[in-house]
């Protein structure tokens, strides 16, 4: 990208991304050109972090493990759902992973959690996205019925207007009730320390980030 | 499946409607059976509360049960297990039922609270018996929901963790049922394996457990007995601040006995928590909306929790000191909110107890901040700072900056108040120690705060009562005090206290009416009331601070009372007592009988008895000491004695003169007077002349004669002139 439409993107994204400032935007620009490599800018062709490309930055760099959440993270940043992460939706991406005050951070887990995206986080969705949070014991009958139970006692703690799903607001109420319960189904946020690590990493010299 | 289905719905019906039906006879007795190998298999569970138990435990089973919530007939169950396993249950200390639960850890809890008033060192009582073993058969369903809580943090990753925990905290964890529950299946040891991990939403999850279920006594133990501490001192260093928050408040509710205190200490808490404190240390992260964060003071707030439960040791109280933590406490005491001072203030008020402290608190202007918070809304702050100023004024100057910063005023006005009965016990605390200073009696004289007190001496608890009646002891020091008391009817409620048992009290209000016998006309009061018998009636108390403090105050009544001779005689068995007690061991003791046999033997007929009963030699036998106090009051007995037929003879050969003159080496003004005034009466015989020659008391004396006492000189002059007498008498006879 030639120096003039860096230098507005830079500008239009600091403005429009609440966290960041303009040093900041601009080691993440940085960055993020530096992951994607060296491609050249073709006309119709998209930019940017494909799928595999993100999901490895979730796991070398924020530890993350859980596929199925991996994959949803990777929606919720590709906002026009074109399977390509591209640069602006890197940084607003970010912007509320890494800063995002609570109420961007709810609707961000929100989207995530909400795995068929109709508005509501089904008894299934929940099945599914918990089904592998317990160990199974070899002398349990049925593995799946801790799950279930799981499922219930979350529900039944969450879903204040008892219609058997978790409504945003549902899940919003819960949420200002008890912190914790944000990332109720999976770690889809970063953890504090490799946050800390990644900001010092790339705020400080984005040409230096390693990654692997 | 559906089968478990089944049982699924049926639990979670049973918690969703209350069905209280009686149980019918059949099912009761069902359920005891089951009852007795599930109790068993309990009991093997209670065996291993150690840490190193991972192994599997029972699984609760579903299959007994009913569908029956019984607590309401919990009561009718249990008499009627008392019947069939009468053997077993060794005492009937109910532990299931919530309610009875709830008012046996009421009644536990405030025996912990004024054991712990009473002195700062002590803890709980002795651990409570271990309740589950005498459980009842029908736990209710919390303690099964729980235990499978329980299981899925054992089993869990973090995100199922994360819900086990938050759904754990909205049981009641104050009912003992659950806290129990918890601990019962290792749920303490995995609870604080959470804190040792890296995942900060474990942590704090867990925390919140263990902040509430640790108000329960067996619990803490527990949680010390597995090595919780030292985990929670470490989290304190986490850079969350809701995570420090957290930690020092589980803290503050985990360490309330030794075993605790010292844990903390050992592990590097007190430095740690003294640091929570500064809250104007630029953090050293940037400024990150996190949801881990809390506001600075709050952290402080928390950290003064800690410290405040922690401070109860001696121990912890010079680890204060030594980690800085009073400047900070004081930096605290200026700035902070009301809601935030009470642990601040508490702190400083466990830590005044101890001298050093005391000079650090006065450098720190303390004293200004707890005056102004007297006239707080908040009646535990006032009463924390009464406290507070009640340890401090053990000290004269802070007495004095008790005064000039207005305290006396507001302490004085709190006297009116007689419903809190912690603060008023404060409050009168404070004013009794001030009223060691006697600038501050007339300024509560001014106040109408002696009117209050002497309105206190009826009616009030014991800790109350033991102040209130200090501080009149100290106010009737003074005549105008004397009065005011005289007149407001306060001998009467004094004289009544006499017959009580508690010491402190005993002591304080023998004190006070020995200061209002001074007056003639109080004394007549307290003859009427047959005070002195009643004074005199102590001196066979077991404890001698008791025994001491009456004897002083009879000095006083004997001396004022109307035919005071009469009235010791009328005493059965009175004046051999008295003699008695000079064969105590206790020096304080010793010279308050050597006081009031010196007013006894004013009167010739006591005299005389008293030395039937041996007096001479007992006196005898307690010259040699050191002790300044004994010395001058032995010696004023002595010369009293004197004056009774051969009695100088009989000190003589009871080998009392020497250790007399050697007294006279003491630096102290009385004992060189009483010593002069005994030595005079004593040499008017011969021999005893003789043994002070001897032993080099025309030297010691002779210095005193130049003294600017005036009863010294003449006691010294007069001794040496019969010396020389005898001398030169001696010398004639010789030469003739």
């Amino acid at each position: 990208m030639n120096r003039k439409k860096l230098q507005k993107l830079t500008d239009s994204l600091t403005k429009n991304c609440k966290h960041f400032n303009k040093f900041e935007v601009k080691c993440l620009i940085n960055l993020f050109y530096n992951l994607v490599g060296d491609v050249t800018e073709r006309q119709g062709v998209v930019v940017g972090l494909d799928r595999n490309a993100f999901r490895n930055i979730l796991h070398m760099t924020f530890g993350m493990t859980d596929d199925m959440i991996m994959d949803r993270v990777f929606r919720g940043f590709d906002k026009d759902n074109d399977g390509c992460i591209t640069v602006s939706e890197w940084v607003y991406g970010l912007s509320v992973f890494l800063r995002g005050t609570l109420e961007e951070k709810m609707k961000y887990c929100f989207a995530v959690f909400d795995l068929n995206g109709d508005g509501f986080i089904s008894k299934e969705e929940m099945f599914h996205m918990l089904k592998n949070s317990l160990l199974k014991q070899p002398s349990e009958e049925d593995p799946d019925e801790g799950i279930k139970d799981l499922v219930e006692i979350t529900l039944r703690k969450m879903d204040h207007d008892h219609d058997g799903k978790l409504s945003f607001a549902d899940y919003e109420q819960a949420v200002r009730e008890e912190t914790l319960l944000l990332e109720a189904f999976g770690p889809c946020l970063p953890d504090p320390k490799s946050q800390k690590e990644f900001e010092a990493q790339v705020f400080k010299d984005p040409n230096e980030f390693n990654e692997v | 499946m559906s089968q478990q289905e089944g049982r699924f719905n049926e639990e979670q019906q049973k918690e969703k409607d209350q069905p209280n039906e009686a149980p019918e006879e059949e099912a009761a007795a069902l359920r005891k059976a089951s009852t007795a190998s599930r109790r068993s298999a309990l009991e093997k569970k209670q065996i291993s509360l150690g840490r190193s138990q991972m192994t599997k435990r029972l699984e609760p089973s579903l299959n007994w049960k009913t569908t029956v919530d019984a607590k309401e007939n919990k009561s009718s169950l249990r008499d009627t297990q008392e019947e069939k396993h009468g053997g077993r249950l060794e005492k009937s200390r109910p532990s299931t039922s919530p309610g009875r639960a709830q008012l046996i850890r009421k009644s536990a809890e405030k025996i912990e609270e004024i054991i712990s008033e009473s002195s700062s060192e002590s803890e709980e009582d002795e651990e409570p018996p271990d309740h589950l073993q005498e459980a009842n058969a029908d736990l209710p369903s919390e303690y099964w929901q729980i235990q499978k809580l329980v299981k899925y943090l054992k089993g869990g990753n973090q995100t199922a963790t994360v819900i086990a925990l938050c759904s754990m905290k909205d049981f009641n964890l104050a009912q003992e049922t659950c806290q129990l529950a918890i601990r019962d299946v290792g749920g303490l040891e995995v609870l604080i394996n959470l804190l040792e991990t890296d995942e900060v939403k474990c942590k704090i999850g867990s925390l919140k457990i263990l902040k509430e279920i640790s108000r329960n006594p067996q619990i803490r133990r527990n949680i010390v007995d597995l090595g919780g501490l030292p985990v929670m001192v470490n989290i304190l260093d986490s850079p969350h601040k809701s995570l420090k928050c957290l930690a020092a408040e589980t803290i503050a509710n985990v360490a309330k006995f030794r075993r605790a205190w010292r844990a903390v200490r050992r592990h590097g808490g007190i430095t740690k928590l003294v640091a929570l404190l500064d809250c104007r240390r630029p953090s050293a992260e940037p400024a990150q909306p996190g949801l881990y964060e809390a506001r600075d003071g709050e952290v402080a707030h928390c950290g003064a929790l800690a410290l405040w439960s922690c401070s109860k040791s001696y121990a912890n109280k010079e680890a204060i000191r030594r980690a800085g933590g009073i400047p900070l406490l004081a930096r605290l005491l200026k700035t902070s909110c009301e809601d935030m001072l009470i642990p601040v203030v508490a702190t400083l008020q466990e830590c005044a107890s101890e001298e050093k402290y005391r000079a650090a608190i006065k450098a720190e202007r303390i004293i200004e901040n707890l005056v102004k918070n007297l006239s707080s809304e908040n009646k535990q702050l006032q009463e924390h700072c009464a406290t507070a100023i009640c340890q401090c004024a053990e000290d004269e100057e802070t007495r004095d900056l008790v005064r000039l910063r207005g305290g006396l005023r507001p302490l004085a006005s709190l006297l009116s108040n007689t419903d809190n009965k912690e603060r008023l016990a404060a409050v009168t605390g404070a004013i009794w120690k001030c009223s060691i200073s006697k600038e501050n009696v007339t300024k509560f004289r001014e106040y109408k705060a002696i009117e209050a007190l002497v309105g206190l001496l009826t009616d009030q608890p014991e800790e109350v009562l033991v102040n209130a009646v200090g501080a009149l002891g100290e106010c009737c020091q003074e005549p105008e005090g004397r009065v005011t008391v005289r007149k407001r009817g306060g001998i009467q409620p004094l004289v009544d206290l006499l017959v009580g048992t508690n010491r402190a009290l005993l002591v304080n209000v023998t004190k006070a009416v020995g200061a209002c016998a001074v007056e003639p006309e109080s004394m007549m009061i307290i003859d009427h009331l047959d005070g002195v018998r009643l004074l005199w009636s102590l001196l066979k108390n077991p404890h001698p601070d008791v025994k001491a403090s009456a004897a002083w105050a009879l000095c006083p009544c004997i001396q004022n009372a109307k035919d005071a001779g009469e009235m010791v005689r009328s005493f059965v068995g009175g004046l051999e007592l008295v003699v008695n007690l000079l064969k105590s061991d206790n020096k304080e003791v010793l010279a308050s009988v050597c006081a009031a046999i010196t007013n006894i033997a004013k009167d010739q007929e006591n005299l005389a008895v008293i030395t039937d009963h041996g007096v001479v030699p007992l006196l005898s036998k307690l010259a040699n000491t050191n002790n300044d106090k004994l010395r001058r009051h032995l010696a004023e007995a002595i010369s009293r004695c004197c004056m009774w037929g051969r009695n100088r003879v009989a000190f003589g050969k009871h080998k009392a003169v020497a250790p007399l003159v050697r007294n006279l080496k003491s630096n102290d003004t009385n004992v060189h007077r009483a010593t002069a005034q005994a030595l005079y009466q004593l040499s008017e015989d011969a021999d005893n002349c003789i043994t002070m020659h001897e032993n080099g008391a025309v030297k010691l004396l002779l210095h005193m004669v130049g003294s600017p006492d005036q009863d010294l000189q003449e006691a010294a002059a007069g001794c040496i002139s019969n010396i020389r007498r005898l001398a030169l008498a001696t010398e004639k006879a010789r030469h003739t």
